[in-house]
């Protein structure tokens, strides 16, 4: 291992590892600005230029030198203090003095470095250059004028979310950044170039002129728009969510959000329920929480249990869950997770979860994809598979339906009929999972919502054992789940025989006399118009339109509360903001409920109810651990149809209330069909 | 700087061209014919009429599998493609120091005035396009004028007025120096290899 | 002065045909087998005895860059690369090989490539050439179809392909990295060095980028020896060098001599002296325009040689002789190079990008004399803070010009600023 020395620090290095880098090891902090650690070194700000010896006079760039074994190198000379100068003169001779007026001011590297080498006045009389904005579409505000040609942002596009429509064009000092004749960047992961340039040349639109970033609280927390549980800070000001950001999370989203995540939080202002309601002559009528539960009460009063049904959404939080599911048990009911329809089971937790973990793609050497289309059930995986993807070390193949993930990936058919073959041996791609060290497969919701879904699990099991796929170190069995409850849901055993079809129809029967439902607005609530609903949750979407009482509950950011993630990874999200009018923490409307039923709920604040959640599931008590679940034997063996995979999502900007009140969501979405994302070139090339 | 995007002429090679770029497709390795985007570009560029077109990048990503932006970025990268339509005849002068010290401001006027346009324009009619290039790499024959494919060398005023004269005429001027001299010797007759000088060559006089 | 015998570019003018047959009267193509026969390690050592420096301005020892290439494959071939970009203002030597001698450029190809086991050249010639291009496939192609290249190339059972590709206009692309970014269909950016070529080059291949120049005069020397040529010049700046002379003088040429001669007997001999007289000289810019100028005082005694101009703080660069006399608006004549280097500066990193457009906007008012004294401090720290600095060297030929002129003719700067001032004062 290289060993150097860094103003006068020795420091021991991994091989490979740059001198910038080394530098950082040693506690040495070099200014850069087109450097990023997860994009290809580009070299070009010339802002970390340092002093090494042996070696030609000149200084090197810091960012691209390879440390090497014996090399001196300084930082904090003279000499090295004017390159730094010289180049931030050069960056700021064009750049405009707008700082007041720039959203990107309090966290602009560009104003930041200035102040420690920044002169005092400019040197420069010529005219500055003016530079006209582009569009990049409804979520990217462009001041092209601010821009220091970092390409930071051409090469995320590129390299992290596949989509390559970025460019500079031009050259010499009127090269341009640019999407491709100014069309919206169509991709799902777009909102992250606002957080790497470096300056205020990518701003965010939706949040422009909003606020001032020393004005904001923030708070960090955990994203429920899909099942990875992104790492997120929640920036607020006073009441209202001002902006999501993406917090560092290497196990989890690395350091990059979807769109969905970072723009859909305008929606947690619309169409939101801050006061109960009850539905009187046919139509919802405010109401007060006394009155509320006293009509709930009396419906249910007298009634056996197996007349009342649960149904959770897919943003729920596990504490909300698990006092809804203590409530509904103590009245003889129960409760059931799955309003897609999916067949998964709850009996083996290894069936249901994402086995290698996020991590695991970055080892994984085969891929099989079963009805799933990762890029809009989960963007920042499905970017990191392709980044695995890009080092040429894992092939990807897919069942289901042709889709464009970014990325090449085999297609093998969109046939369940086809797994059989796999497992079978006559198709090809088994020899491919069968030669791999780490081979992985992806089953998406899309395979678990069909009739023959508990084959298709059988299948992917035996896939699983005869491939390879499970062995003592590795679990490749993945499921990718779309809803962020999910896990925590079938952790609970909050499934019914039945399932959600058992439920509607029990309701069309008259068999089930009330539903409860906590936050589900993806399915038809017309099916439960002879029921009794309660309808709880933060908006008014789907599952208000057939409900009787309406109790509003609060949104993610609203709530301390625990998610799973579809690796069962255990993630504490705290409260933003509290929650509008009359709008309270779910749980504590089910303890409120209890006592209105008589039937108290053994937990008074919610220390006390996750004590009683990991007393019956240790599980949530491990916080932040990927779990290594127990392998087993799951599914069911059959025949499967040869029918196609309908895939969970097609719309990838309205799959939960927040989103479908989120105007940027259909803005993104207007543009994005504006642009279609498959025509012409995708990034297929490494 | 930006292309304009209303133009929307469809743009294919023709027969014969379609058959050229297997010629050279074949010149690099096989996984690797993004090196095609220049020569195909040129190629697209001269049936097209001069320029290049949004239509004219579109197909040949399409055809070398290569994202529009990466085409766009060469494009606009290399001086030789034009991206707004060109007159019939495209003159190119260059005015760098060893053209500008042998008089490229009197080979500039000459044309300006000619042509009544200045660089970057093309005559009402559609003629002529006329351009500034830098240095196009024959300094010891400056100035020099680039046209269809050769270079006019060893121009004055009158002779850049000669020459835009015989191209309004309808005819090709010859290319090479315009003061009788041959080609990079020197004027009057060369200081070396004597004997290899054709007996008939002429080696121009100075004035 | 050199004699006809020792030049190796004997159809530089074109007195004949640039085409086989009178290639093979000239001596092109004689043998070829036979050197080859000698093997890669002889003919490399032959080359580092020759003394050849590269032709294409840095003056890198030709032998010792080939030696770099792999002698043993990890399964990626490996490529010559010729950088016929000829863009340096003043300089149109390359131009005449291929248009008038391109079999030794050719033969020169297959050579090279033999010796540092590449399985085919890239030419890439400067879009504008379109004339010598096609001379160039040509010949080419004759080569091909009289077994010259090809499978079993002159009969040596080995095999070497030779492509032409075209450039379309960057002078950037004369940077061998950029070169090899342009030829893989991208935009002409130098890249970041490590890794080099020879590590990592074109098609991520061990590559080696030479001049065309460089590579034309390779069978010569194989043929008359790596001593004949060392025997030409002086030590280390050994052989015959093509020149290209322009500007003010009577006779603006091209011609072969020896390396070292006087750069006084260069212009008096061949290009017919400097206009109204070798008194009338101003200032030369001595290897293309990326050196600094050099004025008459030094043009006096200098040697047209890599060390020699080197001692006067110049450079031999492309030996393009650009010649300005008494007449000349030296600081337009600098401030033209400035916009030049500004047109071509590919924009990748800061301080050319920044600096080129800066030092050209201060250089245009110095032309004027619209300017303040204290700002031609301000600009040489400018081209300061460019020099070194960036990826490539075009920072460094954008600064030298700059720094040359405020060497040599500060006082005529300065008088301008000074007459603005008393002009306008009203």
């Amino acid at each position: 291992m290289p060993t150097l020395t860094i103003d006068g620090i020795e420091v021991e290095v991994e091989p490979g590892t740059t001198v910038l880098q080394a530098a950082e090891q040693a506690g040495i902090e070099i200014p850069r600005f087109c450097y990023h650690e997860r994009l290809s070194i580009a070299g070009n700000c010339r802002m970390c230029l340092v002093e090494v010896s042996p070696g030609p006079p000149k200084p090197a760039a810091s960012c691209a030198l390879p440390a090497g074994d014996g090399m001196e190198v300084k930082t904090n000379t003279e000499k090295v203090k004017k390159f730094r100068e010289g180049v931030m003169e050069f960056l700021l001779i064009n750049h405009p003095l707008d700082c007041p007026v720039c959203d990107q001011g309090g966290e602009c590297d560009l104003q930041d470095q200035s102040v420690a080498y920044g002169e005092g006045a400019s040197r420069y009389k010529e005219k500055r250059r003016i530079v006209e904005e582009k569009y990049m579409g409804p979520l990217i505000r462009t001041i092209m004028t601010r821009c220091i040609h970092c390409t930071r942002c051409v090469r995320f596009a590129d390299e992290v979310a596949g989509v390559p429509s970025l460019g500079a064009i031009g050259r010499g000092e009127n090269m341009q950044i640019t999407t491709y004749k100014e069309q919206a960047f169509a991709s799902e992961l777009s909102g992250n170039v606002v957080d790497l340039c470096p300056v205020g040349a990518l701003t965010s639109k939706p949040y422009t002129f909003k606020a001032r970033p020393w004005e904001l609280k923030n708070t960090e927390t955990i994203d429920v728009h899909d099942a990875l549980g992104s790492n997120i800070r929640i920036d607020s000001r006073g009441r209202a969510v001002m902006r999501a950001l993406p917090r560092i999370h290497e196990e989890v989203n690395e350091e990059w959000i979807s769109d969905k995540t970072r723009h859909a939080v305008d929606g947690l202002a619309k169409n939101r329920l801050d006061r109960p309601y009850v539905k009187k002559d046919g139509k919802l009528q405010q109401a007060t929480w006394a009155k509320a539960f006293e009509v709930i009460a009396k419906k249910l009063k007298g009634l056996d249990g197996k007349q009342i049904a649960g149904i959770v959404g897919d943003l729920c939080d596990a504490e909300s869950m698990y006092a809804m599911n203590t409530l509904l048990k103590s009245l003889g009911g129960s409760v059931e997770c799955r309003q897609d329809g999916s067949k998964i089971g709850a009996k083996h937790r290894s069936g249901y979860l994402f086995n290698s973990g996020v991590t695991g793609i970055d080892e994984a050497d085969a891929c099989l994809l079963i009805g799933s289309n990762p890029r809009l059930e989960s963007p920042v995986l499905n970017a990191r598979l392709r980044q695995r993807w890009l080092t040429r070390q894992c092939k990807v193949a897919n069942v289901g339906p042709e889709v464009d993930i970014t990325y090449k990936i085999e297609q093998l058919g969109d046939s369940a009929t086809i797994l059989q073959d796999i497992l079978d041996g006559k198709n090809e791609f088994a020899e491919v999972l069968k030669s791999a060290e780490k081979p992985m497969l992806i089953l998406g919701q899309g395979a678990l919502n069909r009739d023959d879904s508990l084959v298709i699990l059988k299948l992917a099991h035996d896939i699983a054992e005869k491939y390879g796929l499970v062995t003592d170190e590795w679990n490749g069995f993945n499921v990718l789940h779309t809803a962020a409850s999910r896990v925590a849901a079938l952790d609970m055993g909050l499934v019914t025989d039945a399932g959600i079809e058992g439920i509607l129809s029990g309701a069309e029967s008259g068999d089930i006399k009330v539903v409860y439902n906590l936050g589900a607005d993806e399915f038809d609530t017309s099916r439960l118009k002879k029921a009794f609903v309660i309808y709880q949750g933060s908006h008014g979407d789907e599952g208000v339109r057939h409900a009787d009482v309406v109790l509003p509950g609060v949104a993610y950011t609203e709530k301390p509360a625990t998610y799973l993630n579809t690796e069962g990874r255990v993630q504490t999200a705290q409260r933003a903001i509290f929650g509008p009018g009359e709008a309270r923490e779910d749980w504590t409307i089910f303890r409120a409920l209890s006592e209105v039923l008589g039937q108290s709920l053994p937990f008074d604040n919610i220390a006390e109810l996750r004590a009683s959640m990991a007393n019956d599931y240790p599980q949530f008590a491990i916080i932040d651990q990927k779990p290594n679940a127990e392998w087993a034997d799951f599914g069911v063996a059959g025949k499967v149809s040869k029918d196609g995979f309908k895939l969970a999502i097609t719309d990838f900007y309205g799959t939960n209330p927040i989103a479908r009140s989120s105007e940027t969501m259909d803005e993104c979405r207007a543009a994005m069909n504006g642009t279609n994302q498959s025509e012409g070139a995708t990034g297929t090339d490494g | 700087m930006s292309v304009n995007v209303k133009d929307a002429d469809k743009f294919e090679f023709n027969r014969k061209n379609l058959e050229w770029t297997k010629t050279q497709l074949a010149k690099y390795p096989e996984n690797r014919k993004e090196s095609c985007v220049m020569p195909f570009l040129h190629r697209a560029q001269e049936q097209n009429n001069g320029w290049v077109s949004v239509p004219v990048m579109e197909y040949i990503a399409d055809l070398l599998e290569m994202p529009y932006i990466r085409v766009h970025e060469v494009a606009t990268f290399y001086s030789m493609y034009n991206l707004k339509p060109v007159g019939k005849k495209v003159i190119e002068v260059c005015t760098t120091t060893p053209c500008w010290l042998r008089g490229s401001d009197d080979v500039v006027k000459a044309c300006k005035d000619e042509l009544g346009i200045g660089f970057g324009e093309t005559t009402s009619d559609g003629e002529f396009t006329l351009l500034e290039v830098e240095c196009a790499g024959a300094c010891v024959n400056a100035p020099v004028i680039a046209y269809a494919e050769e270079y006019y060398e060893d121009l004055d005023e009158d002779s850049t007025r000669a020459f835009i004269k015989t191209l309004k005429a309808g005819k090709t001027p010859n290319p090479g120096p315009q003061n009788g001299r041959f080609k990079s010797c020197p004027l009057g007759g060369p200081t070396t290899l004597k004997d290899m000088a054709p007996a008939d060559a002429e080696f121009g006089r100075e004035k | 002065m050199l004699s006809d015998k020792d030049r190796i570019f004997t159809n530089l003018y074109g007195f004949e045909s640039p085409f086989l047959d009178a290639a093979k009267k000239r001596g092109d193509w004689d043998g070829t087998k036979d050197i080859m026969a000698r093997g890669q390690d002889s003919i490399i050592d032959e080359m580092k005895e020759s003394g050849l420096r590269g032709r294409g301005g840095a003056g890198f020892p030709t032998g010792l860059k080939w030696s770099f290439m792999p002698k043993e494959s990890d399964g990626r071939p490996s490529y010559l690369v010729v950088n016929a970009d000829e863009g340096e203002p003043g300089t149109c030597k390359d131009r005449e090989i291929m248009r008038h001698d391109p079999h030794k450029l050719i033969e020169g190809c297959l050579i090279a490539g033999f010796a540092m086991r590449a399985i085919a050249a890239y030419i890439y010639i400067r879009g504008e050439f379109v004339h010598e291009a096609k001379v160039l496939e040509q010949a080419i192609e004759e080569a091909y179809a009289q077994g010259l290249l090809g499978k079993n190339a002159c009969g040596s059972g080995y095999e070497f392909d030779v492509y032409v590709h075209r450039g379309a206009g960057a002078y950037i692309c004369g940077e061998e990295t950029a070169l090899i970014e342009s030829l893989e269909g991208k935009k002409g950016q130098p890249r970041l060095k490590p890794p080099f070529p020879a590590n990592v080059g074109v098609f991520g291949c061990p590559t080696t980028v030479n001049n065309v120049e460089s590579i034309a005069v390779v069978p010569t020397i194989l043929r008359r020896g790596g001593a004949w040529f060392a025997g030409l010049g002086r030590e280390n700046n050994t052989g015959t060098k093509l020149f290209c002379i322009s500007g003010h003088v009577n006779k603006p040429c091209n011609v072969e001599e020896e390396m070292g001669i006087p750069l006084k007997e260069l212009i008096e001999k061949h290009a017919g002296g400097v206009r109204g007289g070798w008194d009338n000289l101003l200032a030369i810019i001595p290897g293309g325009s990326s050196v600094h100028l050099i004025p008459k005082s030094v043009c006096d005694e200098v040697l047209m040689d890599f060390d020699s101009l080197r001692a006067e703080g110049t450079g031999l660069g492309t030996a393009a002789v650009i010649v300005m006399d008494k007449s000349t608006d030296i600081v337009r004549a600098i401030t033209r190079l400035s916009a030049f280097y500004k047109h071509e500066s590919c924009g990748q990193c800061t301080p050319c990008r920044e600096g080129t457009g800066w030092m050209w906007r201060v250089m245009e008012r110095l032309t004027t004399g619209e300017a303040e004294i204290e700002e031609i401090d301000t600009l040489l720290e400018v081209t300061k803070q460019i020099e070194g600095h960036t990826i490539c060297a075009l920072g460094d030929a954008a600064a030298w010009p700059i720094q040359g002129l405020m060497r040599h003719f500060r006082p005529e700067v300065e008088r301008r600023i000074l007459e603005y001032k008393k002009t306008h004062a009203a």
